[in-house]
């Protein structure tokens, strides 16, 4: 399914997945579908945030439970992993699938990194009885993270399903319009985990 | 076995009502069954509609649903004003009332409301901005299939009994585990959860779609109205719906999973709950009423055969509504304690929305004035809903007066104020506008006399039914009250009120009949343009062609098809034999109404807390994503002859 874009567009410097209207539109509707999880994550953080203020009612509070260390980790493997789904997209556009590949196959080595650290986080969190059963605190911390946890999850499932297409199928408008939408997602995940670390773990830890 | 007994049927349903409802579903689905293995139809009923993409069937499915939960929340009110009519009566139990009118209202506002206008997107807009489909057809049959199977598992909780009954707002602490032991509450959580994933992804559909997919020429500004209505509630949608999202998922997991983000104890709020709640809440009327503003647009312009009055001030009104209906959801709360600093905000944030309401109301008048005005049905219920509307947003107006609000609050006032608005707005909209483009989707015109009866029946039955709710109100009678005694002069508003009700339901029943009869009977609409329209979508015949356009009209004006009938111009929707085109077109796929199926089994598996089951379902899902995601064979082409064939058969083919 490939309907180009006007002709003169085509010897440009366009991006291949913007070369065919479906796909470019496709990118759009991804667009738009983050805004949404935008609002998604910001529900959760107001409700994170007011009832971290409430936390002194029951249960550990923030300084009690967070480690900064295993946090510090996640937080590098998860900003390395976002550049190196940069050096994806920038070895898609410069036409290596190869590339393209060994890049996107590192991303999904440091989200996996990311996601084991985390959950051997909360493993550590739940043997010293510290669940979400709790307080109303902890309730939002294991959900607003978690939900975190599990998009990075999905997003490595994605990336593992794009490297069996792209190897299958090559660079084509519609393998990198794909790549390029993963992309914007694991961005996304990525700005969202620094507002995490900022609002949850290092004002956790401060206040 | 026996607890699984248990919890499917509880005591509760040895009540006569439901069984009697259990017997009659059972028997129309077994007449269902044997009329399609009698026919063979199953085969037709899966190639053609289950597994369709295309935009005009969905649309078809989101208004038969629509209309079939109209009468479904038809019924439970009728059940609650036959249960008010006089004091102290006892037809209905305290709990059974409660579930009726918590269903009642969740059916109207997500599974009536929601899909009807989402049947207006889909059977109209893509004709009128000249496009083929929407921007992505399997994902717009992935929203309906997930809006189906929610709306077919908040319904079976009638038939197995075990209702939510916490009101549709759902708020805790009643909706917690310790108030509200059961299954009754997480049928509504799973149930909204799934159909507001498929709302989203609609919004995200028609966003794109009303960007990215007009006809050459078609500015934003030549779009007609009901089109700019849709994109601003597309927008509406995207940024509503996430915050309910987050409540009903915080709700299901202080339910199964004992979190504490709304219990008494342990640092929860349940005003959190009202919150974000209303976050969605109060932009979600909007969602419902924004797209009738667009339908009453069209119709009074093509039924006054003039141009729309003021159009960049409706344009401009919309998006101010729009924006203004994120700052008024503490109205909603005025007795909770916030202080009167933060009300007295949200109150003239509320009052404030009045003034683009009222600029569009007047815009309506003077498209009128000076027009030849034709009153068929759809003009009728355009007529009816100005002076409505104008009472009910009056009534919203003191409503919004933070020192009104202490007494009107979760009175009758309250009850008429919305039901004034929801349906002099939105239901009168969307009847306008299905009657407005029923000829174009079906190619026959319904009834008008039989429309008429049925008009007058409801607009006459309305009045009757809600202006003495308004009395009510302010005699203290509150919202929920499932009888009352004799002696404070309730008794007569509430019979008047009931006798209105019935009004209303004789008049849907005349409707269901016309339907039927213009079916069989009905005018044939050969034309095309069979209200000497202005838009595009009367160019085409009725009903369109698979892929609606053969050729896609370029456009110089608002108005578009009305400006080419004034130049004379209509042929050139007509194509030249020598130079057609094959079209590429999206394939049917199965797979949207596996996702469906898929959401269903694992929404059930966690009502009742069975979670292989939902574990079953969760699988399905990613499995369903996976095939999708390696699914490349999604585009076939309709030749040219085939193209020419059907044109030719329309009589659209030039020379």
């Amino acid at each position: 399914m490939n309907v180009p874009i006007e002709p003169e567009l085509q010897n440009t410097q366009v991006p291949l997945e913007f070369t065919d209207q479906h796909e470019s539109l496709k990118i759009l509707g991804f667009w738009a579908f983050l805004a949404t999880d935008f609002l998604l994550f910001s529900s959760l953080f107001a409700v994170y945030a007011v009832y971290q203020s409430r936390v002194g009612m029951s249960g550990p509070t923030p300084a009690q439970l967070f480690h900064l260390g295993p946090v510090l980790f996640e937080t590098v493997a998860l900003l390395t992993s976002s550049f190196t789904c940069g050096l994806a997209v920038y070895e898609m556009r410069h036409h290596r699938l190869k590339g393209t590949v060994i890049w996107l196959a590192v991303t999904i080595l440091l989200g996996a990194a990311f996601v084991a650290t985390e959950i051997s986080e909360f493993l550590g969190d739940i043997a010293l009885h510290d669940t979400w059963h709790h307080s109303a605190f902890l309730s939002a911390f294991f959900t607003l993270v978690g939900t975190h946890g599990s998009h990075v999850s999905f997003g490595i499932i994605w990336a593992i399903t794009l490297i069996i297409q792209l190897l299958g199928r090559g660079l084509t408008t519609i393998t990198t319009r794909k790549v390029y939408m993963f992309a914007l997602y694991w961005h996304f995940l990525d700005i969202i985990w620094v507002f995490i670390f900022t609002v949850v773990y290092l004002s956790g830890k401060i206040i | 076995m026996s607890s699984l007994l248990a919890q499917l049927f509880p005591p509760e349903t040895t009540r006569g009502m439901e069984l009697s409802a259990d017997v009659l579903i059972v028997l129309t689905s077994a007449a269902i069954i044997y009329v399609l293995t009698r026919y063979h139809k199953w085969g037709h009923l899966w190639r053609e509609w289950l597994t369709t993409v295309d935009h005009k069937k969905i649309g078809i499915m989101y208004l038969i649903a629509a209309i079939t939960m109209l009468f479904r929340g038809g019924v439970d009110a009728l059940l609650m004003r036959g249960q008010l009519a006089v004091p102290n009566n006892h037809f209905l139990g305290p709990l059974h009332y409660d579930e009726i009118f918590t269903t009642h209202g969740t059916i109207m506002i997500f599974f009536m409301s929601m899909p009807f206008i989402f049947a207006m997107f889909n059977l109209a807009i893509p004709l009128m901005i000249g496009a083929r489909d929407v921007a992505f057809p399997r994902l717009n049959a992935i929203s309906f299939w997930l809006f189906a199977f929610a709306a077919f598992m908040f319904n079976i909780s009638f038939v197995v009994g075990g209702s939510p009954n916490a009101g549709w707002t759902s708020y805790p602490p009643l909706t917690e585990l310790a108030f509200n032991p059961g299954v009754g509450q997480n049928y509504y959580l799973l149930a909204i959860q799934i159909s507001g994933i498929g709302s989203i992804a609609t919004g995200v559909n028609f966003l794109v779609t009303i960007l990215k997919m007009r006809a050459p020429g078609m500015t934003l500004m030549r779009m007609p109205m009901f089109v700019w209505t849709s994109l601003v509630t597309s927008a509406l949608i995207l940024f509503a719906f996430p915050p309910l999202t987050v409540a009903l998922a915080m709700t299901m997991l202080d339910r199964l999973f004992g979190t504490d983000f709304f219990t008494i104890t342990h640092g929860g709020m349940p005003m959190m709950y009202v919150n974000l709640f209303w976050l969605f809440g109060h932009p979600e009327v909007y969602i419902l009423i924004l797209p009738s503003f667009g339908i009453f647009s069209e119709v009074v312009a093509t039924f006054s055969r003039k141009r729309l009055f003021g159009y960049s001030t409706m344009v401009w009104s919309v998006i101010t509504i729009t924006l203004l209906s994120y700052g008024t959801w503490v109205h909603h709360f005025f007795t909770m304690g916030a202080g009167p600093g933060v009300n007295v905000f949200f109150g003239i944030s509320t009052m404030l929305i009045a003034i683009p309401t009222g600029i569009k109301i007047f815009n309506w008048i003077f498209t009128m004035w000076g027009g030849r005005v034709r009153t068929p049905v759809a003009m009728l219920w355009a007529l009816a809903f100005i002076p409505t509307f104008v009472v009910g947003g009056a009534t919203g107006v003191m409503l919004g007066a933070v020192v009104g609000d202490y007494q009107f609050h979760n009175s009758y006032f309250l009850i008429a104020h919305f039901h004034n608005v929801l349906i002099g707005g939105t239901v009168f909209g969307l009847l306008a506008g299905m009657y407005y483009w029923w000829p174009k989707t079906f190619g026959f015109k319904l009834d008008e006399r039989q429309g008429r009866w049925f008009f007058w029946l409801f607009f006459i039955g309305f009045w009757i039914t809600f202006m003495p709710q308004y009395a009510l109100g302010f005699m203290g009678m509150t919202r929920r009250m499932y009888t009352y005694t004799t002696g404070y002069g309730w008794s007569l508003p509430n019979l008047v009120s009931t006798i209105g009700a019935f009004m209303m339901g004789a008049g849907f029943v005349v409707f269901v009949y016309s339907i039927v009869y213009s079916y069989k009977h009905g005018e044939r609409d050969l034309t095309g343009d069979p209200w000497d329209g202005r838009t595009l979508e009367w160019s085409l015949p009725s009903p369109p062609p698979a892929y609606n356009f053969a050729r896609i009209p370029v456009v110089s004006d608002r108005d578009a098809w009305w400006e080419m009938k004034q130049h004379n111009q209509t042929n050139v929707v007509q194509l030249n034999p020598n130079d057609i085109q094959p079209i590429e077109m999206p394939k049917s796929s199965s797979i949207p109404f596996l996702m469906g199926l898929a959401f269903f089994v694992g929404g059930i598996g966690m009502v009742f807390e069975w979670w292989w089951v939902a574990i079953l379902g969760a699988l399905g899902v990613v499995a369903l994503l996976i095939i999708g995601s390696f699914d490349y064979n999604d585009h076939e082409e309709i030749h040219a002859e085939t193209i020419r064939h059907t044109e030719a058969s329309l009589g659209r083919l030039q020379g």
